[in-house]
């Protein structure tokens, strides 16, 4: 076993250790461990059901349920575009098709360096300002193309 | 010391007020971070103290802090971005702010600006009553759930009331998921104690001890801000075993969502809770009856809950007197999409369409003429100009075949793809569709598919009744709401703009 895999366990049993008495806890379980790490772990799945007493078919079936939950290590900055009708009365749709373009992947892949994540989300709650992406924390409104690659520019610049 | 106020509402942030809060720190102010007015093209705002209220400068850069400063912001002084007074300002002056009275003006979270500013005055009336009277009180002011479906909200109190003693539940659906709305974020973000305010009156009334905030994910700031004013109120007594020693018990906690926007629906968004698939359950049971845990539970929209507060400090009929027909007290309506001045607008039931996309956003921002709005989400009805003079009401917009939904109002310029947005419809109910029931999961996917079929001129007359034989089935066979009004936004595009409907040449 390799110390990275070694350090994802030990996020996993934190993470149980801290919310397994809550109710319901699976997804409060969940965030948690990709909270911690930036992604589920396929082989963490085992460990969290067993902790649970859930079967491993029930804790991938929440896994695989909810689009936030990811099993797959995400790139080093997650870039998140509005798809909704809001930021569509707004142009997003030529910014989707610019950031794809610009990055070389489409929506919920990363580019092969491991630098970037593209992911689409349905809506912010940034309706009056858009079209809305979120660079990792970071929220950004009126994001024309050429704004996508001035922020995409200043961050790697700021790196 | 000199003090600005600088809201740290999310939208403020995303256009930098973390910079001029910044800016001004560094010029020796002191900065109050507040939540938004809701004048999203003038944030970041900032605002002074003056004896005649806030004063206001906006939208503001960091680059901007130096004049400002120069120019004498502190004693309100003259200058490009001064916008005057933030109460006379055009877009505040007409608005009836009962939920939304405190935001801006407050610290989120400051217990002490709460109080300085009317809060918890409701929940000490409540403890001076019953279960029963508290009922009653919401029943009278007649609220109705604000997250779309406008059930009276006193009548679902009074069903978990009803319920044998026991654990009950209060549960808060902020998994506010529809495109155009915000009205949730800004009271969790900017006033959050006025949700727990509602909530935890909510629960001593029907005798609910234990609460969950069932929050997006997608909304990081608003989680923050939750969990910081729930610390701050069980700290001070107002949230745990002793509820301003009153003896009685209410615990709250925010639960994470994860992305699923079925989960706004009440019975999938109860299974969330529990750690679940937000799979739809098939109702009866109510979840008044068998909720959260097979146990009694009051589900209802954030805005239902930080309606209470008012109303328990003010009385059911002072709350009742705003309004038109059966639509009683205010609406939050959120202008968004392509609006000159995109915000929120707090007013009593009855303004028309008309007025909130003219008076209030100022038309359209790229200055074309408005087509279409989308009013109530991403499964509410778009309605053309003819129906712009509507009122804001749940019946009156039935009658039109559209809905008030959330009160989300997404406005659309001349060049949008009336079509497009049709078949968009379909695509995100085939992506956010549980899976549960056969119309929803497979109507969705294949309503796409007969709406390229259509555009691409193949047998178009059979493709369109197809489609209506689809929506028939979707709306009158879905478990639940996103199958079940899907159809509304694709019928009414269809209804409306017949003409974009018509077979296209390819590109």
């Amino acid at each position: 076993m390799t110390s990275a895999d070694t350090a994802e366990l030990q996020a996993v049993e934190a993470a149980i250790a801290r919310h397994a008495h809550e109710p319901g806890p699976l997804i409060v379980v969940l965030h948690a461990v990709q909270d911690a790490l930036g992604y589920i772990p396929e082989h963490s799945i085992r460990r969290i059901a067993e902790a649970l007493n859930l079967s491993r078919a029930e804790v991938h079936g929440v896994v695989t349920f909810y689009h936030y939950f990811r099993t797959h290590k995400p790139g080093q900055r997650t870039i998140q575009i509005c798809r909704a009708e809001a930021c569509q009365a707004r142009g997003c749709q030529s910014l989707e098709r610019h950031a794809r373009e610009k990055l070389g992947i489409d929506f919920h892949e990363t580019t092969a360096d491991g630098a970037t994540s593209l992911e689409m989300v349905f809506c912010m709650g940034n309706c009056a300002t858009g079209p809305a992406i979120r660079i990792d924390g970071r929220l950004y409104s009126h994001v024309t193309p050429e704004r996508f690659d001035a922020l995409l520019a200043h961050q790697e610049d700021a790196q | 010391m000199n003090r600005v106020y600088i809201p740290k509402d999310s939208t403020a942030l995303s256009l930098g007020a973390d910079e001029v809060a910044a800016a001004f720190t560094a010029h020796g102010f002191e900065v109050v971070r507040t939540g938004s007015r809701g004048m999203f093209w003038l944030e970041p705002l900032v605002e002074v103290d003056t004896p005649s209220g806030r004063f206001g400068y906006g939208p503001v850069g960091a680059a901007d802090v130096g004049g400002l400063v120069a120019a004498g912001i502190s004693a309100a002084g003259s200058h490009p971005l001064a916008i005057g007074l933030v109460d006379e300002h055009s877009y505040m002056k007409g608005q009836q702010r009962l939920t939304f009275r405190r935001i801006g003006l407050v610290d989120p979270a400051s217990l002490n600006d709460y109080l300085a500013h009317g809060g918890y005055a409701g929940l000490r009336n409540a403890l001076s009553m019953t279960g029963a009277e508290v009922v009653q009180a919401i029943t009278d002011s007649g609220l109705r759930g604000r997250g779309g479906a406008a059930f009276p909200t006193g009548i679902k109190w009074k069903t978990v009331l009803d319920q044998s003693v026991g654990q009950k539940y209060v549960t808060c659906n902020a998994d506010e998921g529809d495109s155009g709305t915000f009205a949730d974020r800004l009271i969790m973000e900017g006033d959050p104690f006025t949700l727990i305010e509602g909530m935890t009156i909510a629960g001593i009334a029907v005798g609910a001890t234990q609460g969950f905030i069932y929050c997006r994910v997608e909304y990081p700031e608003s989680i923050a801000a939750l969990r910081t004013a729930i610390e701050v109120a069980k700290s001070a007594g107002y949230l745990g075993s002793d509820v301003c020693g009153s003896g009685k018990q209410f615990e709250l906690d925010v639960r994470v969502a994860a992305g699923a926007y079925v989960c706004g629906e009440e019975t999938s968004m109860l299974q969330s809770i529990e750690g679940k698939r937000g799979e739809v359950r098939v109702r009866p049971p109510l979840p008044a009856i068998e909720g959260l845990f097979g146990k009694p539970t009051i589900v209802n929209n954030v805005m239902s809950l930080a309606a209470v507060p008012v109303i328990l400090e003010k009385g059911a009929a002072y709350y009742r007197d705003f309004g038109m027909g059966r639509s009683r007290g205010t609406i939050a309506l959120q202008l968004a999409g392509n609006l000159k001045r995109g915000g929120l607008v707090e007013r009593a039931f009855g303004v028309t369409l008309r007025e909130i996309l003219y008076d209030y956003g100022g038309g359209s921002a790229s200055g074309r003429p408005i087509k279409a709005v989308q009013v109530g989400g991403p499964l509410g009805a778009y309605l053309p100009e003819s129906q712009f003079d509507t009122p804001l009401d749940y019946e009156a917009f039935a009658a039109v075949g559209a809905l008030v939904g959330h009160g989300g109002i997404v406005a659309f310029d001349d060049t949008a793809d009336m079509a497009a947005l049709a078949r968009y419809a379909f695509e995100f109910c085939a992506y956010e569709s549980c899976g549960k029931c056969t119309p929803c999961r497979i109507g969705s996917t294949r309503g796409a598919n007969v709406i390229d079929r259509l555009l691409a001129g193949d047998q178009p007359e059979r493709q369109k009744e197809l489609l209506g034989e689809l929506c028939e089935t979707m709306l009158h066979g879905s478990l639940c709401g996103l199958g079940g009004m899907t159809p509304f936004p694709v019928q009414s595009a269809m209804k409306h703009f017949p003409a974009e409907f018509a077979p296209r040449s390819r590109h």
